[in-house]
């Protein structure tokens, strides 16, 4: 069904006129021209597609946009300000905790909402905090340390 | 032609050279390397002289042209250092072509741990010649011979003397192409300042603001994305179509043409629906083999085995021993599981496409994009923007083949982006293998016999590794044996063949009552082996004891990629489940000379935390040509649950040239786990993935 969605995205206010029941990764992907959300399973097991939705990180391929109105997205294009990275993505940047960069994004959003909410996790949380998000180059190790090290300075 | 001829290079055999503005190209011939094979090349119609591209821009950067792709393995930026290091420039003002067939040299592939091992010396070779021609250019401007300059930082001056000039200032003005022969002095090793550093990856901020490209970000006007129909198993065949209802939603084109059937829109979910309206009916054939026949059916389908390796006489050997042991070892097939999908953008221009493709082959891609169309490979460009994990699975690109032809007959750019379900079914798989082993050892506990058969693995990874005065392996290989594809994953078959040789050199340690470790030792020689058990005995604080020891400590070693590693586990068994935890795990390697030691380090990380997939878990399970695990949901991969602690040492050895990285930490890692389990708990684990089951069940048998 053809809806008039509006929300801010990224900070900015959005309206869309599109069929609710869209996915939001494709929405993102194909007219707000915004690609760091990646595809990679459409089952919501993998991680890839993870946007902030008022918050809290969603898997994007299975959110449909009706379920957007008056929402508050971020998508890792709006994680930094102007220039100024996210400690989150200086430390994934500074430590290596990426390899082919494609889980990376979900990785720091997924990170985000998990120090929103406890801003001095244990090695343990994190671990369980992020174990929806696959990565399959093992960069694991390196981005529990980013997670920590970030941690350490918000 | 004169090796000094530093005459302008006939051109127009590639277009490479025709960048606008001025600069400086060099065009390298290099006699002695064996990167491109000369067969393929001329098959090609390209030159074969041609291994390595540089271009000095006038504002001074400078631009390194290479075929390798980067998926990860930070090649973009530990190519990046060779070539600063030998042009002499700093670091920030490199910039990296990287996959382009118009603009980089021909290259085979980005597999096998390569790049820094073969292509490493030609690059450096190349960039050490380019500075060469610099500095004759140099010398003509500064008028004192090429012998009395030095160059640092991209700046040429005088030894001793007055007068400068930057390559930047050489490059001002000009539009010179140059090819030098002669013989290029590369930088030695204790003058490196940018090989043997760790500088920060170059593609580290693009990856952490989403602003990285990979092949499916590419968006063109017009585009429209392909969903594909697909038989529900390998081997079916069409039986009957209908795409009207298809056809029938507002925007939708559909292909239907010499067994591609295809329907495209601007939106990837249209697509997705109007694929399910396509109605087709499919011929199937009776499965002959599942995953757990797979293994008698594969010793069946190739009986036929080739000695790879032969000392001394099985039977002398038999009769030296004072225990002989003799089992056979089971592996699965694994998937790649690259978090990017194969993915292709394909965009037709007159007589002319242009793909963008998440490849790790992309010239290989270009000849068959040629042949599919049926057009030259001049006509074919293929670029290659980020690719998101490639593991070997990348080397086979359908999904190109189709955006091209789907392009070709629409006229429109096409994107094809399988989804995880088409990924995994159309993956070329780690092959399942057997491996059969009779070995016995002496009173001392010195292997005597090493009687080695492998089948459908191949031989990497199959040395012997140790000295053993009467062994044979052989390898037994036949075609068309396995109901779908199977390809290189990475530290293909060497992954199988270690976990059995290790397991095997395990069980004879526990037979002679023997340290695994110092058995390990006293049977091996190799310097370079030696030289990584103690460097990861070291740094484990291994203490001997025979297994089990119910300390859950295994070691494991190999060589891969001409790299040694050598591993400590240390795993915990629920006795009552069989649920196996990794720990610890503990890597020493060594590589000879490390150009990017951090980037090194990376790797080996990933190999680990990989690796514990095919070991514990990962594992696709089919009846015939029906694949069951087709997504995350049932194919389990490493989580962050799954993260041991991971330690890795680096061993020097600076008398050896760059070894391979991407891979040899993966090829022990099943071998490593599966002593670890039977040193926790006494249970001799036979099949990767070495599941709850079959551990519990070897406590039980135990």
């Amino acid at each position: 069904m053809q809806e008039t969605i509006r929300f801010r995205l990224n900070g900015r206010d959005t309206t869309l006129e599109s069929d609710g029941a869209r996915s939001l990764l494709w929405v993102l992907r194909s007219e707000l021209e915004l690609t760091g959300a990646k595809y990679g399973c459409g089952i919501a097991e993998c991680g890839a597609c993870t946007v902030l939705v008022n918050g809290d990180p969603v898997r994007s391929c299975l959110y449909p946009v009706s379920q957007l109105q008056n929402a508050d997205v971020i998508t890792i294009e709006g994680l930094a300000q102007d220039d100024d990275l996210h400690p989150l993505q200086e430390e994934f940047a500074e430590r290596g905790a990426f390899q082919c960069g494609y889980c990376t994004p979900g990785m720091i959003l997924e990170a985000y909402s998990l120090l929103t909410k406890n801003p001095r996790p244990t090695r343990s949380q994190i671990l369980s905090g992020m174990d929806g998000n696959l990565c399959r180059c093992g960069a694991h190790k390196r981005i529990v340390e980013a997670i920590e090290a970030a941690a350490a300075r918000l | 032609m004169n090796r000094n001829d530093l005459g302008p290079m006939a051109v127009d055999r590639r277009d490479f050279l025709k960048f606008t503005g001025g600069g400086i190209a060099v065009a390298v011939t290099l006699k002695d390397t064996s990167i491109i094979s000369e067969a393929m090349a001329q098959q090609r119609g390209y030159p074969t002289d041609f291994n390595a591209y540089v271009r000095v821009g006038e504002d001074g950067r400078v631009t390194v042209f290479s075929g390798k792709i980067e998926m990860g393995q930070g090649v973009e930026t530990s190519q990046a250092q060779m070539a600063a290091e030998e042009l002499r420039v700093s670091l920030d003002s490199v910039d990296m072509v990287l996959g382009d067939t118009d603009l980089c040299p021909w290259d085979a592939g980005t597999w096998g741990s390569m790049t820094t091992r073969m292509f490493g010396p030609a690059l450096r070779a190349g960039c050490a010649a380019a500075r060469e021609v610099l500095l004759d250019l140099a010398a003509e401007r500064l008028g004192v011979p090429t012998d009395r300059l030095q160059v640092e930082n991209g700046i040429v001056s005088v030894v001793g003397g007055e007068g400068r000039v930057t390559y930047a200032e050489l490059a001002k003005g000009q539009r010179i192409e140059r090819t030098l022969d002669r013989e290029a002095v590369l930088r030695a090793l204790e003058d490196f300042t940018e090989m043997g550093t760790s500088p920060k990856r170059f593609d580290r901020r693009e990856k952490v603001t989403g602003a990285a490209q990979y092949a499916g970000d590419v968006r063109l006007p017009g585009m429209l994305r392909a969903r594909i129909l697909r038989p529900p198993v390998h081997g079916a065949t069409l039986a009957s179509i209908d795409t009207s209802a298809a056809e029938a939603v507002p925007g939708v084109t559909v292909v239907n043409q010499d067994g591609l059937v295809a329907v495209l829109h601007e939106d990837r979910e249209v697509a997705d629906r109007a694929l399910g309206l396509v109605e087709a009916e499919f011929d199937i054939p009776e499965p002959t083999v599942n995953d757990q026949t797979i293994w008698d059916h594969i010793v069946a389908s190739a009986p036929d085995g080739r000695t790879g390796h032969e000392a001394g006489n099985l039977e002398a050997g038999e009769g030296a021993c004072t225990r002989v042991s003799e089992n056979t070892y089971y592996d699965g097939y694994v998937a790649h599981a690259p978090m990017e999908p194969h993915t292709a953008l394909a965009s037709v221009e007159d007589d002319r496409i242009t793909l963008w493709v998440s490849t790790q082959t992309p010239f290989g891609d270009q000849g068959r994009v040629a042949r599919t169309l049926e057009i030259d490979p001049s006509q074919v460009r293929v670029i290659t923007p980020y690719v998101g994990g490639g593991f070997g699975g990348k080397a086979s690109n359908n999904q190109a083949l189709e955006a091209a032809r789907l392009a070709w007959i629409t006229r429109r750019p096409v994107q094809v982006m399988w989804t995880r379900e088409e990924e995994t079914f159309y993956d070329t798989f780690h092959s399942a293998a057997v491996v059969k082993i009779r070995s016995g050892i002496d009173a001392e506990g010195r292997v005597q016999l090493w009687d080695y058969h492998v089948y459908m693995a191949g031989t990497r990874g199959a040395e012997v590794m140790y000295e053993v005065p009467n062994a044979a392996v052989v390898s037994h290989s036949a075609r068309g044996v396995h109901p779908f594809a199977t390809g290189a994953w990475r530290g293909p078959g060497a992954n199988t063949n270690i976990f059995a040789r290790e397991s095997q050199i395990d069980i004879m340690a526990a037979d002679a009552g023997i340290d695994p470790m110092e058995f390990r030792l006293r049977n091996a020689t190799d310097p370079r082996l030696r030289s990584v058990l103690e460097a990861v005995a070291r740094a484990a604080n291994w203490t001997p004891a025979p297994a089990p020891s119910g300390r859950g400590l295994g070691v494991a070693c190999g060589l891969d990629a001409g790299t040694y590693v050598a591993h400590v586990a240390e795993v915990t068994v629920d006795e009552s489940t069989g649920e196996v935890r990794v720990e610890r795990m503990v890597c020493a390697q060594e590589m000879g000379v490390v150009v990017n030691p951090d980037g090194a380090t990376m790797q080996m990380e990933g190999c680990i935390t990989m690796g514990l997939g095919y070991a514990l878990m990962e594992h696709i399970r089919f009846q015939g040509g029906d694949i069951q695990d087709l997504n995350f949901n049932t194919y389990r991969i490493p989580r962050f649950s799954d993260l041991p602690e991971i330690e890795t040492v680096l061993v020097e050895n600076n008398q050896l040239a760059p070894q391979g990285g991407g891979e040899p930490a993966i090829v022990c890692i099943g071998a490593v786990i599966a002593n670890a389990i039977y040193d926790a708990c006494g249970s001799r684990v036979f099949t990767m993935p070495f599941t709850p089951e079959s551990v519990r069940g070897g406590i039980t048998a135990g």
